[in-house]
């Protein structure tokens, strides 16, 4: 976990993170509070508050007693929720660095398209 | 919630100085609370206080509810690991863990021996010849194993190597997550601890400036940079706890700021970096001025 930014949203984007690259599939277990909070060397009740930001958002579900599982549905809502930002976290700043460097839209579509291809 | 510990208006005075200096706090019951600040800022003697050790000038204690002072019943659930603990001549370790039942009430003899072998330590060991490190270590071996509902280590990793140090804060998380417990951690490493804690008190020069949940300093604090004249703007009406120029760059930590002023600094063309626990304590809590300005986040804490 890096220093300076809030530790719980660090581990619900990491969690999230485990999600979309399929490492957590939709019905599986996550780890326990506990496990995580061991793991990461973090307080559990910074731990607990990133699961509940998990939870309230509907990535996560509690079965009482049993623990937390992904819910049906989390890939595709994350994804989704992750376009929506795109543009504000990669395209704006990309932009603003090309137009200090004096690259037009075109040359950077360009180079896009050339990165794109194997 | 309910409070281990509560203290209300606690002055202590050494001839002119107030080592502690009208502090009032209160800690959660069942929470890791760092109790931060430089040496001499009066950490010790804010915790000889708090477990019953020194008389307070003027102010009270309440530990679970009840005074601390001379009450056997309120100390059997106290564990106090002190950097100068002071052991009779001939002790061993096993003299010490031996008679540690005696004072804590839910003393684990088996944790303890699995802690002797992970750091190294034998049971014949002489208390006295054991070096900086192993004393420590012994410290920590009977603060964990203690399992008291009240905590508190005072430095306790001095002459522990990192390997030990690791070893202590793992221990500490474990445990502390399968059996919680009120643990106050006094510490001037503050980077080494940031992410174990769920609080924050520091104290400076005897006063508590801050009181506040780590989560809740660290998502605040900001460093705002850029152009001087862009970031003089953005940073009017805000409470700056430090200033860096170079030049016609400026570069200002925030102790509070919104996802909304973030958004706004951003789209003014201004920089938006993180301020580590540490970085915003050195810079909050007066560590150069005495009279620096306060943050006490009311009613965080109750």
């Amino acid at each position: 976990m890096e220093e300076g930014r809030p530790i719980f949203r660090q581990l619900a984007e990491q969690i999230e993170n485990q999600i979309i690259d399929g490492s957590l599939v939709e019905g599986q277990q996550v780890p326990s509070i506990n496990e995580f909070a061991a793991f990461h060397r973090i307080n559990p009740a910074t731990a607990l508050k990133g699961i509940t930001l998990l939870v309230d958002s509907g990535v996560l579900f509690k079965r009482r007693g049993i623990g937390m599982f992904v819910a049906e549905g989390a890939r595709d809502s994350l994804i989704a929720a992750r376009r929506q930002t795109f543009r504000d976290d990669f395209i704006r700043p990309l932009h603003a660095e090309a137009r200090a460097l004096g690259i037009t839209a075109d040359e950077l579509a360009d180079m896009i398209r050339k990165d794109a291809t194997p | 919630m309910t409070s281990a510990v509560e203290v209300h208006h606690l002055t202590k005075r050494y001839g002119s100085m107030n080592a502690v200096d009208d502090a009032t706090f209160s800690i959660t019951e069942n929470t890791i609370t760092g109790l931060l600040g430089r040496n001499g800022a009066g950490k010790t003697t804010l915790m000889r206080l708090i477990t019953g050790q020194e008389f307070a000038t003027s102010g009270t204690v309440r530990l679970f509810g009840a005074t601390p002072v001379e009450n056997a019943a309120v100390l059997q659930h106290t564990c106090f690991i002190s950097e100068s603990q002071r052991y009779p001549e001939e002790f061993r370790i096993k003299h010490v863990l031996a008679g540690a039942p005696r004072f804590f009430e839910h003393w684990d003899a088996e944790f303890a021996e699995q802690l002797v072998d992970e750091f190294r330590l034998t049971r014949k060991q002489l208390i006295k010849k054991l070096s900086r490190g192993q004393r420590s270590a012994v410290g920590v071996i009977v603060g964990l194993a203690s399992r008291a509902p009240l905590t508190i280590f005072d430095e306790p990793y001095l002459g522990l190597d990192a390997v030990a140090r690791q070893a202590f804060y793992d221990h500490l998380l474990a445990d502390y997550g399968k059996r919680p417990r009120t643990v106050i951690l006094s510490t001037h490493l503050i980077d080494e601890v940031s992410q174990l804690l769920e609080h924050a008190l520091v104290i400076d020069a005897g006063r508590i400036v801050i009181d506040a949940p780590v989560e809740e300093l660290r998502s605040h604090a900001a460093t705002v940079s850029g152009p001087a004249e862009a970031v003089e703007r953005f940073i009017a009406g805000h409470e700056v706890a430090h200033r860096d120029q170079l030049g016609g760059l400026l570069s200002a930590t925030i102790a509070h700021v919104t996802e909304a002023d973030r958004d706004a600094a951003r789209a003014a063309g201004l920089e938006v970096g993180a301020v580590s626990l540490q970085q915003l304590i050195v810079r909050r809590a007066g560590y150069s001025a005495a009279d620096a300005p306060t943050m006490i986040s009311e009613g965080t804490n109750s």
